[in-house]
C-alpha cells in the first residue's frame, strides 16, 4: 500500500517538472539584500493565505462539515483591521489592538458557524452559506464598498515583510502548522475529531463533547481565515471588501481534497492540505507564466484538478 | 441425483485473515440446505463468493456440470443464483409490482406495460400465498411481506438456486411459519435452497441437510435428521461440550448496597414512570418484547436521551442525566444494541476504539501516552480473546463478536461501577457470546452492577440475579433468582399475568 501522501506529492512533482521545462529559471533562487527571491519563493509566499485557510478547512471537513464562509471572513477581517488602523501614516488604533479585533471578529464568525451547526443542527453548507453572504456584505457596508488603503508602515510586514531571508508569511504559516500539529500530537484532539467525523452518534455515547468539538473546529477555521485576511490586506496594503478572498473557500476545499482528506469526514491529513494548497498555487503560477490568457486559465485549472482528482479516486 | 451447484476447494484471503480455506459445498435440487457456523466462521464470505461479490482466490464453482465464475451479483442472477439478503434491499418508495420487476419491466410497444406487470406480480405473490395490492407502495407493508416481495423478485429471475441470508432475523413467529411454508413449496418444485441462520429451532424445522463451517473451513456436511442439536452446537464451537453451566456457577452470593436508584423515570413516547434499583455485584436482567421499553430505559439511565421526569440517584446525589458524559462521570458504561451505528467507529483502529471512552473522560488535553494505549489494547485483546490481526487493524474488519468485545473493553478501560449491556450478544457467535457473558459475570462477582438486556429469554434467565419484565413501555413484573422459570416469565411478557 502506498503512503497516503504519495499521490499529492507526485502531482506536485509533476507540476514542478512541467514548470522546470517550460519556464526558464523556474528553480533559480537569488539573494538580494539578504532576502531570497525566485519563482519558488513567490509561489510559497502567495500560497500562504490559502495554506492557512486549508488548514482550518481540514479540521472542519474531518468532522463531516464544510465552511464556505472562509472568503467572506477573509474580507471581513482585513476590513476590520484596515478601518481601525485608518488611512494615516500613524495608526488610529494601536496596530496590535486592530489585529486582535480583526482576529476576534473572525473567531466570532467561526463561533457563529459552529453554533449553527452543532447546537441548531443546521447542515454545514447551509449554515456557513449565511455568513458567506452576510460576512462580505458586512465588510462592504463598513467600507461603503470602497477600497480602504492603509499607509501605516508596520502593517505591511505581515504580508510583505521578510524574516530569516524568507517572506514573513511563511513563518506565520509555519507557526500555525506547528501549533496544530503539536495539538494533534500532544492532545487527543486528532482522535476526537476523527471519531466525531466517522460516527458522531457513537462518539457522543463514548462520552465525547461532540458539540463543543464541532464549535471548536469552526472557530479554528474562522481564526485561520481571519489570519489569512490580515495577510492578504497587508500584502496589498489595503482592504478590498469586494474582492479579497473571493472564492478562497473553494480553493481551500480543493486543497484539502487534493491532499487526500475525504469530504465524508474522518481521517485527515494536515500535511496533505498544505501540499494541496501548493499544487493549486503552482498551477496558477505556471499557467500565468506560460502566458496563457486569463480567460483560459480557469479551464486549464479545471482540467488539471479533474485529472488529479481522478488519479486519487482510482487510488481509493 | 447430481447436485445443481457444487463448490470445491474455495479459498479466499483478506489482508491478515484467511476467510475461507478449501471449502466445499453441494446443493441438490429440491432440498433446503442450511449453512451454519458462528460469526466469523466464513458464512457471509462464502455467500459473497457464490453471488459474485468476491472472486475466490482458488477453487471452482460448478453449476449443472458447467464451471461458472460469477463476476457480479447481476451475473450470478443471470446464471440462476438468486439471493435474498438479511436486510431487505428493495426500494421502499416504489410499488410492490415495480419492486418485483425492477430493471425488467414488461414492455408493450416500447412502453412499460403496467397492467401486465401488476397481473404478473400478483400471480407471483399468489404462489407464495401472499395476496396484497401490488400497486401500493412497498413501505406500507410489514417487513415480512417485504421479505416475500424480495423472494418473489428472486424467483421471477427464473432461479435454480435460492440463497436466503438470515431472512428470519426480523420476522415474528407467524411470519417465519409463512416463510417456511413458502420454502417447502419451492422445495417441492425442485428449487435448491441455501438457508443461512443463527436459529437452531428454525434449522431443524426446515432443513434437509446442514453444512457446518468453523474458522473459515468446512467442518462437515450432515443429514439434518442424523445430527442432534447438542452435536451441532459442538461442531459449531469446536469444543467437546457446550459449557452452558459456567455462567450459572459464576454467581455472587449476596449483592451489595444499592448503586443506582431510578424513581419515576419517564420520557414521553418512550417510557412510562419506572422505578428501578441496581445493586453492586448484581446482574439485573431486563426483558420484554421489542418496543417494550427495554432499550429506552437503558438510554435514559445512561443519559443518551433526556428524561422528562423522575430522578436517578447514584450514591448521595440525585441527577437528571443530561448527556452520556454525566452518566460516565458516575462510573456507568453502556454497550448499545446497535453496534455498528452507536458503538464501533469503524474506520478507527482497535486501539483507538478501545481507549476512546477513557480518553473522553480524561479530557482532550490529557492524552493517554501512546505506549500506555498500546499496552492497554494488547492487554484487553488478550484478556477477552479478541481475534484481530493487529491492534492497529480498523475495527470494521473484525467479526461482530470481536467488535463487541472491543466495545466492551472500551468501557472496562474506564473501570466502571455499572455496565448497561443492551443485547450484547446479538448477532454474534456462540463462543463469543459465552466468553462475553462469562467475563461479565466475573466482573459482577467482583462488585460491578450490571444491567443486562436481551431478547433471548434463556440467556437472561440463566445469567440474571433478578429480572425485570417490561411490557408496553412500563415495568410489569419482577422476579428474584430462584423464582425464575421460563413459563411464568413468558406469561408476564405476553401480558397474561396481572
Amino acid at each position: 500500500m502506498k503512503h497516503p501522501l504519495f499521490r499529492p506529492l507526485a502531482a506536485l512533482a509533476a507540476l514542478l517538472l512541467i514548470a522546470l521545462f517550460t519556464i526558464p529559471g523556474f528553480f533559480s533562487i537569488t539573494i538580494r539584500d539578504g532576502h531570497l527571491y525566485g519563482s519558488l519563493i513567490d509561489i510559497v509566499n502567495r500560497a500562504a493565505p490559502l495554506m492557512l485557510a486549508a488548514l482550518g478547512m481540514t479540521l472542519v471537513i474531518a468532522t463531516r462539515g464544510i465552511d464556505i464562509s472562509v472568503g467572506a471572513v477573509v474580507a471581513l477581517s482585513g476590513t476590520v483591521a484596515a478601518m481601525l488602523i485608518g488611512g494615516g501614516p500613524d495608526a488610529q488604533t494601536p496596530m496590535v489592538w486592530a489585529l486582535c479585533a480583526a482576529m476576534g471578529a473572525a473567531a466570532l464568525c467561526g463561533l457563529w458557524n459552529g453554533v449553527l451547526v452543532a447546537t441548531l443542527g443546521l447542515q454545514p453548507i447551509v449554515a456557513t452559506l449565511i455568513l458567506m453572504v452576510a460576512g462580505r456584505g458586512l465588510a462592504q457596508l463598513m467600507t461603503d464598498g470602497q477600497i480602504v488603503t492603509v499607509y501605516h508602515e508596520p502593517f505591511f510586514f505581515l504580508g510583505g515583510g521578510y524574516f530569516l531571508g524568507l517572506p514573513f508569511s511563511l513563518s506565520v504559516v509555519a507557526i500555525v502548522f506547528a501549533a496544530i500539529a503539536l495539538m494533534m500530537h500532544k492532545t487527543a484532539l486528532g482522535l476526537f475529531i476523527q471519531a466525531v467525523g466517522i460516527n458522531p452518534v457513537a462518539a457522543r455515547l463514548a462520552g465525547l463533547k461532540t458539540a463543543a468539538l464541532i464549535v471548536f473546529v469552526y472557530v479554528f477555521c474562522g481564526a485561520c481565515a481571519g489570519l489569512a485576511g490580515l495577510m492578504v490586506s497587508s500584502n496589498i496594503k489595503s482592504a478590498d471588501a469586494n474582492n479579497a478572498g473571493l472564492m478562497l473557500e473553494l480553493d481551500a476545499i480543493l486543497a484539502v481534497t487534493l491532499g487526500g482528506t475525504s469530504l465524508a469526514g474522518g481521517k485527515f491529513s494536515l500535511v496533505g492540505s498544505v501540499i494541496g494548497a501548493l499544487i493549486i498555487q503552482t498551477l496558477t503560477f505556471t499557467i500565468y507564466s506560460l502566458g496563457v490568457p486569463p480567460e483560459v486559465n480557469m479551464v486549464v485549472k479545471a482540467v488539471v484538478v479533474f485529472l488529479v482528482c481522478l488519479s486519487q479516486r482510482s487510488a481509493s | 441425483m447430481k447436485p445443481v451447484l457444487e463448490l470445491q476447494g474455495i479459498s479466499k484471503s483478506f489482508p491478515g485473515v484467511k476467510a475461507l480455506s478449501d471449502v466445499a459445498l453441494r446443493l441438490y435440487p429440491g432440498e433446503v440446505h442450511t449453512l451454519m457456523g458462528q460469526n466469523g466462521a466464513g458464512k457471509s464470505t462464502l455467500i459473497k463468493v457464490l453471488t459474485g461479490v468476491y472472486a475466490p482466490d482458488s477453487g471452482t464453482i460448478t453449476m449443472e456440470g458447467e464451471q461458472i465464475r460469477p463476476a457480479s451479483t447481476q451475473d450470478a442472477q443471470r446464471l440462476g443464483i438468486s439471493t435474498v439478503y438479511q436486510e431487505v434491499n428493495l426500494c421502499p418508495n416504489l410499488s410492490v409490482a415495480e419492486n418485483i420487476f425492477i430493471g425488467r419491466y414488461p414492455r408493450k410497444f416500447g412502453m412499460v406495460d403496467w397492467r401486465a406487470m401488476r397481473t404478473q406480480a400478483a400471480a407471483l405473490l399468489e404462489q407464495l400465498e401472499v395476496r396484497i395490492d401490488v400497486s401500493a407502495q412497498l413501505s406500507r407493508y410489514p417487513l415480512a411481506i417485504q421479505q416475500m416481495v424480495a423472494i418473489s423478485r428472486a424467483l421471477n429471475i427464473s432461479a435454480r438456486v435460492l440463497i436466503l441470508d438470515e431472512p428470519t432475523s426480523s420476522l415474528d413467529e407467524a411470519e417465519v411459519q409463512l416463510l417456511f411454508r413458502v420454502l417447502s413449496k419451492l422445495r417441492g418444485q425442485g428449487m435448491a435452497i441455501l438457508f443461512v441462520t443463527h436459529f437452531l429451532d428454525q434449522t431443524y424445522a426446515i432443513s434437509d441437510r446442514i453444512t457446518v463451517m468453523r474458522n473459515g473451513e468446512r467442518e462437515g456436511e450432515y443429514a439434518c435428521s442424523a445430527l442432534t442439536r447438542l452435536a451441532l452446537v459442538n461442531k459449531m464451537i469446536g469444543a467437546p461440550e457446550a459449557s452452558e453451566q459456567l455462567a450459572q456457577q459464576a454467581k455472587a452470593a449476596t449483592p451489595g448496597p444499592v448503586f443506582l436508584q431510578a424513581r419515576a423515570l419517564a420520557r414521553k413516547g418512550a417510557l412510562l414512570p419506572l422505578d428501578l434499583d441496581i445493586r453492586e455485584g448484581e446482574m439485573l436482567g431486563l426483558c420484554g418484547l421489542l418496543g417494550s421499553g427495554r432499550t429506552e430505559t437503558a438510554r435514559l439511565l445512561f443519559g443518551a436521551d433526556k428524561a422528562d421526569a423522575g430522578s436517578i440517584r447514584v450514591g448521595e446525589r440525585a441527577f437528571p442525566f443530561a448527556s452520556p458524559r454525566d452518566a460516565i462521570e458516575q462510573g456507568i458504561g453502556f454497550c448499545s444494541e446497535d453496534r455498528k451505528h452507536e458503538g464501533a467507529i469503524l474506520a478507527l483502529s482497535v486501539r483507538e476504539n478501545l481507549i476512546l471512552a477513557l480518553q473522553a473522560r480524561q479530557g482532550l488535553l490529557r492524552a493517554i501516552p501512546f505506549k500506555v494505549q498500546q499496552a492497554m489494547a494488547l492487554d484487553y485483546v488478550q484478556k477477552l480473546g479478541i481475534k484481530t490481526a493487529d491492534i492497529e487493524t480498523p475495527i470494521g474488519s473484525l467479526s461482530g463478536g470481536n467488535q463487541q468485545k472491543v466495545l466492551l473493553a472500551r468501557w472496562l478501560a474506564t473501570a466502571p461501577r455499572m455496565l448497561i449491556l443492551d443485547e450484547p450478544t446479538r448477532g454474534i457467535d456462540v463462543r463469543a457470546k459465552q466468553e462475553i457473558m462469562d467475563y461479565v459475570s466475573g466482573l459482577c462477582r467482583k462488585g460491578m452492577a450490571i444491567l443486562f438486556i436481551s431478547s433471548e429469554l434463556p440467556e437472561v434467565l440463566r445469567c440474571s440475579d433478578r429480572l425485570l419484565v417490561m411490557r408496553d413501555r412500563k415495568g410489569c413484573g419482577e422476579f428474584q433468582r430462584g423464582e425464575l422459570d421460563e413459563t411464568s416469565v413468558l406469561h408476564v411478557i405476553a401480558g397474561g399475568a396481572q
